[in-house]
């Protein structure tokens, strides 16, 4: 089974090719925010330099969220061109499950953790149990402190990952009493190589959608939506 | 013996703003499917296109979309000369989608990828239904985003010659529309309570722009509305909703007319052509007319499918663009402010 694999989801920009338990090529920037001109060169690139059929992959997987809003659009929508055109379905696979694969086999909490603005981080926890991945507190979008007051709660030794960490470092520092760590450079934000690891499981398993269904999983509403919402919850009560 | 031309198919694709389309052209001219897929309800709960709203929605259709214009159009993406995309202007997240989604496709087919102006599609719509009408000519772009009056120098070629300096012709309707209180999407509404209405009852002002003189200024006109709802309301008068509505649009009309006019004269053009969602407006519209009339002006409009945002006229101007030999490169960008010419 061969795969491609995308994620521009947050600072990072990141492709690779998968190939069962071999990766092809993996391309990951962590430079300036210009994901819409370097995402689609990035796939060129590897593509010339292994020769890639794009006709052999099996599938386009994405990370589906969260994330920034327009860097997980402009991952879909790369994606959802790639699958209309070469009539392959897309795996979704969560942003934060996809980070968290990045420290496989850690056994310790790993919590990634992306900004997502007004004192609130898109984040989730998980461990690793004899190479599965266990998923202890599901993505979500909470303010650091309830996510530190859940960390402290726990109890256990935690590694943190993710473009989310530089923002909120003091925040942590000050508030986490457990014993906490941070993960090396190379595995500390996206890597579409991690992501495509993880695709290939669900591809093994059936789990894939067409590309023409596939949508980004923001976990939040826009901006209006909520305002909306609000307005009519408070005037119902 | 002359080699037979062979037919160039464009895929077009236009998102940048609350329609996600898709269209087929042949030839440039001859329109072979015309899907679009509105949000118009959607945003009309909030009173205008919310950015972040339409960009979710384009992501859900897009895919849909295309692949009904294939259908549509008896097509299969292979037999495809290029896929052209609008890269602006237009709201940022929303372009972004088609472009990404472009890209994509001719990154994964080989087909040539074109990045085409989003008013230079609004001009080029005229073409579609006007075989005989050609270059030079002067076009007049007005809609919810735009107002642009521009010499239509050569295929691909323009001369911005005024544009407004404040808010777009449509924006005003929206603005007036809400106030009067006869809600979103403006334009239409506006359009169909004036007909009930005296366009003399009320003079409001005829912005003119000192230092530009085929520039606009709507902004003056729509807080002279307000002004005037408030100082009637403070009176205890009745307020005629008609009568606003049918005196503001034709403050809006004389304005278009008087600069269109003045610019088909002041630079000898004999060819006038109306574009962009406001173009639907039936006042304006009759007005141009009876003005071009008495000039003996040619004047172009297109139907109201083309007047709106859509993906054809992408088509056509991306058309002419192919044949020029134009191509975008795989890092081609949304560009929000995108300038014409």
């Amino acid at each position: 089974m061969k795969i491609l694999a995308i994620d521009s989801s947050g600072l990072v920009a990141t492709v690779a090719v998968l190939e069962d338990n071999r990766m092809l090529a993996e391309y990951t920037i962590n430079f300036k925010k210009t994901h819409s001109q370097t995402l689609v060169p990035m796939m060129n690139e590897i593509k010339e330099m292994i020769e890639l059929d794009l006709n052999t992959i099996d599938a386009i997987a994405v990370a589906k969220g969260p994330g920034s809003f327009t860097g997980l659009r402009i991952g879909s929508a790369t994606a959802k061109g790639l699958g209309l055109a070469l009539k392959k379905p897309i795996i979704s696979v969560p942003t934060l499950d996809a980070l968290a694969f990045n420290l496989w086999g850690c056994e310790r909490y790993i919590c990634p953790m992306m900004d997502a603005r007004r004192e609130q981080v898109y984040t989730g926890v998980y461990h690793f149990s004899k190479g599965e991945l266990i998923i202890d507190k599901e993505g979500c979008a909470i303010p650091v402190k309830e996510l530190i007051e859940y960390i402290n709660e726990q109890g256990k030794e935690t590694v943190f990952l993710g473009d989310g960490v530089p923002v909120y470092k003091n925040a942590l520092e000050e508030g986490l009493r457990v014993s906490f760590d941070y993960a090396p450079g190379h595995a500390a934000g996206q890597r579409a190589g991690a992501l495509g690891v993880l695709a290939l499981r669900y591809l093994k398993d059936g789990i894939t959608e067409s590309a023409a269904d596939h949508k980004p999983d923001y976990l939040r509403l826009s901006q209006a939506e909520r305002e909306r919402a609000e307005k009519l919850g408070n005037k119902q009560s | 013996m002359e080699a037979k031309q062979r037919d160039v198919f464009i895929l077009a694709i236009e998102s940048s703003c609350d329609e996600t389309a898709a269209a087929v052209v042949r030839n440039g001219r001859d329109v072979r499917s015309n899907v679009i897929s509105s949000q118009i309800d959607l945003h009309t709960l909030y009173g205008g296109v919310v950015p972040e709203i339409a960009s979710r929605k384009h992501i859900e259709k897009i895919n849909q979309v295309i692949e009904q214009a294939l259908q549509e159009a008896d097509c299969d993406l292979k037999d495809m000369d290029a896929i052209a995309v609008t890269y602006g202007p237009g709201l940022v997240g929303a372009l972004l989608v088609g472009v990404a989604e472009a890209k994509a496709i001719s990154f994964a087919t080989g087909i040539p990828l074109i990045g085409v102006h989003h008013i230079e599609g609004h001009i080029c719509a005229n073409y579609i239904e006007h075989k005989e009408l050609e270059p030079p000519f002067v076009s007049l772009v007005i809609s919810g985003g735009h107002t642009h009056l521009v010499k239509v120098v050569d295929y691909g070629k323009y001369e911005i010659l005024g544009r407004t300096r404040d808010d777009a012709a449509g924006e005003a309707f929206d603005k007036v529309a809400r106030a009067v209180g006869l809600g979103y999407p403006g334009g239409p509404k506006i359009d169909m309570v004036s007909k009930k209405g005296n366009p003399e009852a009320i003079d409001f002002p005829r912005a003119k722009v000192r230092d530009g003189e085929f520039d606009f200024s709507f902004s003056g006109l729509k807080s002279a509305v307000l002004n005037y709802l408030n100082t009637e309301k403070m009176a205890g008068r009745e307020i005629v909703t008609e009568d606003v509505a049918a005196s503001f649009q034709k403050a809006v009309t004389d304005v278009l007319v008087e600069h269109s006019m003045n610019a088909l004269e002041t630079y000898g053009f004999k060819k006038f052509a109306i574009a962009g969602g406001v173009a639907s407006n039936s006042a304006i519209r009759s007005s141009m007319k009876e003005a071009c009339l008495k000039k003996g002006i040619d004047f172009y409009y297109p139907s109201p499918v083309y007047c709106t945002d859509n993906a054809a006229m992408i088509g056509v101007a991306g058309y002419y663009e192919f044949i020029q030999g134009k191509r975008s490169d795989l890092s081609l960008n949304a560009v929000p402010n995108l300038k014409l010419g």
